[in-house]
């Protein structure tokens, strides 16, 4: 097929629940393809030599060659060519933002000059995905070799690190402090945008590998990290992420009715509060709702209030849409479903009644000024452009710090002014001898498939250590 | 996942102290041994829909590897947990959690003499405390506050422990009839009070930090609001002591009484109230049901 003949094939569309129907159930939103879907959307691929996608994808996946695969039809064949670089497809195709990453360097978005017109990679990605999820895999437990690892927390960065280390011949445990294993995966991103069976196939996955998972258990509390080292674990990862709220610190924010965006999911997503009929925990019936902040955790709550009942939920971004680090398909999906987007706006303070509920919010207009130190043009506030919603509900989605829990319970663990763990970055060892971190603890906030990377980089220098260790004579 | 003989939580023994106060002893080794005095855990009656609840740790046996906790069933979790016996386990204990008591004695002031304020099953947290004071060489007394005389937990232990044990009752029916920020007055201003640490309601331990701020007695309140995670991920247990945000899950559960906005706190803890009043209301229909006791 020339050029020319792909570049007339239609750009394929996301089959996708209506949005008034959706905004109010909590499956997915997003059907996925239909195999003739995935085929025709992958054979609109150019196959660049040069493959620019790959240049923009954090851990390099082949994505010529697995579109290749599916544009014949060879779906299985596309996983594994995928999964050579990436171990969690069926979560990156759903959450990766494209769009800034392989879809942005795309050359047939580049000849149509619309990024929108990119080849559909991370929904490609989905369907092989998905596809084979539909079989049972059959994974075997690895042979065990000498040397065992423990891995603190099972987030995305954890589960990649795992994975690999047990690949490796590494005897594996994880320890996660919720009751489930996933991580960001299973608390904060809601079902509707990754429903929690596809997280769930992953940690299975896992364990078929022979990771042994501990959940309920609180590295820093439980154990530390000097009692795990050793004892019997000849190396240990911490992946503990960006789970420490930030809140905007302005008057009235302690009042009943404001909460983080951490809390207001995990009530929602982990603990399945919006089942009322079978869940224990609590939501908060928040009927007028506004959200604070303009990224990917900002969308979920907002879409998520919607889907607990509020009639009314307000976006409040202090920059403007361009500007929203959010996935572009998540601002899209959040506009249909009624979302009302307030940009240039930030909050000012809480208002409360005499019961020290929320009772409003009062927000002031921003316009653009000068580039800051991130390059994007910075805020300024209007003075005297003060007004007020009539809100009950605040939450909170400026962004996560990194947890301090294990820092603080670990002496000799070196981190940065924002409390981020620092690493060498060849080995991602930290400056604990045999300690190695990666994932949000070390990059601060940032996405799943950076997480994954990182976790990738650090199983490999754990299995030197390890290695060098045992080679070295060192314990069993 | 696989079932790991260091974190199954089979309860050991249970014994009903009041009318829906609970005593019961958990496995979990690691707890056991790990916790101090002032440390709490979450537990979870059901994995897939349960709450994850805190709850103060008693006393824990390291030799036997059992936790000892004590909880009032007031809400779907604890009314759960009121149903299980021994042999079932607990689908979820994690911990130890929060930052131990700052044990006079032990933390570089000299020991001295601590009253113990203990409210209703505020007592059973105060334990512990109570145990690592007089292990550190403080001379203690403890007062205990209840509605009636059968409300009381953990009396004997008290009684075994304290240097001198005053009980309060609402009704008179055991020991002063009144409440206990009248015998803890008393003794501030008889003099020679170091330090009170207070456990109780809410209420109780903001009249308790009101009685001794004329004093100027240093007091230790602990404070057992919402949370979910317990690790500072979710902020649901956020209070202002100082004018500062302060999580109880990470920087307490214990702060100075003195500090605590306790209107705040109260109307926190006030944020799930009419579900939890159903919840109740399901409580009287099973045959669990009685006020809470207050203490106070």
């Amino acid at each position: 097929m020339t050029a020319k003949e792909k570049m007339a094939i239609e750009p394929q569309r996301m089959p996708e629940q209506d949005p008034s129907a959706r905004a109010r159930n909590m499956r997915e939103v997003a059907l996925g393809y239909t195999p003739e879907q995935a085929r025709r959307e992958a054979t609109r691929c150019l196959g660049c030599p040069a493959k620019p996608c790959m240049r923009g994808c954090p851990v390099s996946v082949d994505v010529p060659g697995f579109l290749a695969q599916a544009a014949a039809g060879d779906f299985k064949g596309a996983l594994a060519t995928i999964r050579k670089s990436s171990l969690l497809p069926a979560v990156c195709g759903r959450v990766c933002p494209q769009e800034k990453q392989c879809q942005k360097f795309c050359t047939l978005g580049k000849l149509f000059k619309d990024p929108e017109k990119a080849v559909a990679i991370g929904r490609v990605e989905r369907f092989c995905a998905d596809f084979a999820a539909a079989e049972p895999a059959a994974a075997a437990p690895s042979p065990r070799g000498k040397g065992s690892v423990a891995v603190v927390g099972s987030g995305p960065a954890s589960i990649t690190c795992a994975a690999d280390c047990a690949r490796a011949g590494l005897k594996v445990t994880m320890f996660e402090a919720f009751h489930k294993p996933g991580g960001v995966l299973v608390y904060g991103i809601p079902e509707f945008r990754l429903p929690k069976d596809v997280v769930r196939r992953e940690i299975d996955g896992l364990e078929a590998m022979g990771v042994e998972i501990v959940t309920d258990f609180v590295v820093g509390r439980t154990l530390k990290i000097p009692d795990l080292l050793g004892r019997p674990y000849d190396a240990v990862f911490v992946g503990t992420g960006a789970g420490l709220p930030k809140f905007m610190g302005i008057e009235g924010e302690n009042l009943v009715g404001v909460f983080s965006a951490n809390e207001y999911l995990t009530r929602a997503n982990l603990m399945k509060a919006y089942d009322e009929t079978r869940a224990d925990t609590p939501y908060w019936h928040g009927k007028r709702v506004a959200v604070l902040g303009g990224g990917n955790v900002a969308m979920d709550a907002s879409r998520m209030a919607l889907r607990l009942g509020a009639e009314k939920v307000w976006l409040v971004y202090r920059r403007g849409e361009a500007e929203m680090p959010a996935r572009r398909e998540e601002v899209h999906h959040a506009r249909e479903e009624g979302v009302e987007f307030l940009m240039l706006r930030n909050a000012k303070r809480v208002l409360g009644d005499a019961q020290g509920r929320v009772a409003g919010l009062e927000v002031l207009a921003y316009e653009l000024g000068a580039p800051d130190a991130s390059g994007r043009r910075s805020p300024v506030p209007i003075p005297g452009s003060e007004s007020v919603l009539d809100a009950d509900t605040v939450v909170v989605a400026v962004g996560n710090g990194a947890n301090p829990l294990v820092a603080a319970t670990t002496p000799g663990l070196d981190v940065d002014a924002k409390g981020r763990v620092i690493v060498d970055p060849a080995t991602r060892m930290t400056s604990m001898p045999g300690v190695f971190a990666g994932g949000d603890i070390v990059l601060g906030a940032a996405t799943v498939i950076l997480a994954m990377g990182e976790g990738r980089a650090a199983a490999k220098g754990i299995v030197d250590w390890v290695n060098r260790k045992h080679g070295e004579g060192g314990v069993e | 996942m696989k079932e790991n003989a260091i974190l199954m939580h089979r309860i050991l023994a249970k014994k009903r102290l009041s009318e829906n106060v609970f005593r019961m002893e958990v496995e979990a080794p690691l707890i056991a041994r790990g916790r101090a005095a002032g440390q709490f855990v979450i537990v979870m009656a059901d994995a897939e829909f349960g709450e994850r609840v805190p709850l103060t740790i008693a006393d824990a046996d390291a030799e036997k590897g059992s936790v000892t906790l004590v909880f009032q069933a007031v809400g779907a979790t604890t009314m759960k947990l009121a149903r299980l016996e021994p042999g079932d386990a607990l689908a979820a204990v994690a911990g130890p959690l929060g930052r131990p008591t700052s044990i006079r004695g032990a933390n570089g002031e000299p020991a001295g003499r601590v009253a113990c304020v203990g409210g209703g099953i505020g007592v059973a947290p105060l334990h512990p405390i109570v145990q690592a004071l007089k292990r550190a060489g403080n001379r203690v007394t403890v007062v205990m506050g209840a509605r009636t005389r059968d409300l009381f937990v953990m009396e004997d232990e008290m009684r075994a422990l304290a240097d001198e044990l005053i009980l309060v009752t609402d009704d008179g029916s055991s020991g002063r009839k009144g409440l206990v920020t009248e015998p803890l007055k008393e003794l501030c201003a008889a003099g020679g009070v170091d330090e009170v640490i207070a456990i109780g309601p809410p209420v109780m331990m903001k009249f308790c930090a009101l009685a001794t701020k004329p004093f100027g007695v240093k007091t230790t309140v602990s404070l057992n609001t919402i949370m979910i995670d317990g690790t500072g991920m979710c902020g649901g247990c956020r209070v202002t002591v100082g004018g500062e945000t302060k999580f109880v899950c990470v920087d307490g559960p214990e702060f100075d009484g003195h500090a605590v906005d306790w209107d705040q706190m109260m109307q926190r803890l006030s944020t799930f109230k009419p579900l939890e009043a159903l919840a109740r209301d399901h409580a009287c229909r099973i045959g669990l049901g009685g006020r809470p006791a207050t203490g106070v």
